[in-house]
């Protein structure tokens, strides 16, 4: 069966100060699909890397992508199969710059509770923002709230 | 990736999850859990020796196929975590929630 994902790449110019190559991925709202997009994702932010980056390093960019997915997905577009989910990830050098955005009314990340505490720690949601915190460098989200950009390291 | 389901000695259902226990997937686990405690099925061993990662709703998914077993009175146990795994257990504190032992014979001794 084909793939309902299609990855763009484009290189900055051999003349540019710093090399960077910019990966976008447009997605719908399909639960089905994180899987696919985050081994997608991973391939190409890796590629050509050497030494190859660390089973650790491409664990923090899985986990941290497929929750930011799952969110935007589920919380974002209410998985409303007519909307779509964008990637957009920035290589540059030993970084990775990455942007998922959805449809979504946005949110407020200040609001979500800690979901450590003894009377969350039995419930089945709140736990995603929580290890997105914990496994990027930086966090950064827009101002209406339905776009979040993680900054992972390439090495 | 997929889960696979065997009865070991001893009554225990070991469960392995190979790949990722992520949002595409967790409720096919939630099914099959659900199906061996409807057969009578107290005991289970969830194996993650061949796992690669799993996110929030496959924690979710976990916490809530646990409090299932313990409403029937009966037993989860967790193996076989490497350490990126046991990391985001202990993040969250899950690691106070369930019996998590580093090999799945070990954790079989402890039924």
């Amino acid at each position: 069966m084909a793939s309902a994902l299609c990855l763009c790449v484009r290189r900055s110019l051999p003349a540019e100060p710093s090399s960077r190559v910019f990966l976008s991925l447009d997605m719908p709202s399909d639960v089905g699909l994180v899987e696919e997009a985050v081994e997608l994702l991973n391939r190409h932010c890796f590629a050509g890397r050497t030494p190859p980056p660390s089973a650790r390093t491409q664990f923090r960019l899985r986990v941290a992508l497929a929750e930011a997915l799952a969110n935007a997905i589920q919380f974002g577009n209410q998985s409303d199969p007519a909307k779509r989910v964008r990637i957009i990830a920035e290589l540059i050098s030993d970084e990775i710059r990455l942007g998922v955005s959805d449809q979504g009314v946005g949110f407020d990340p200040s609001r979500v509770p800690e979901p450590t505490s003894p009377e969350s720690l039995e419930g089945e949601c709140g736990r995603g923002l929580f290890l997105i915190r914990h496994l990027v460098d930086r966090l950064e989200f827009n101002d209406q709230g339905n776009t979040i950009w993680m900054t992972l390291p390439r090495s | 990736m997929g889960f696979t389901k065997t009865a070991k000695g001893a009554g225990v259902v070991v469960v392995s999850i190979e790949g990722q226990l992520i949002v595409g997937n967790r409720q096919e686990l939630k099914a099959l859990i659900q199906e061996s405690l409807d057969h009578g099925d107290r005991k289970f061993l969830i194996d993650c020796t061949r796992t690669g990662y799993i996110d929030s709703s496959g924690l979710g998914a976990l916490v809530s196929i646990a409090k299932k077993v313990r409403e029937a009175t009966g037993e989860l146990r967790l193996a076989g975590l490497n350490n990126d795994l046991r990391s985001l257990f202990e993040l969250t504190k899950l690691d106070t929630l369930f019996p998590i032992s580093p090999t799945p014979d070990q954790a079989l001794q402890g039924f």
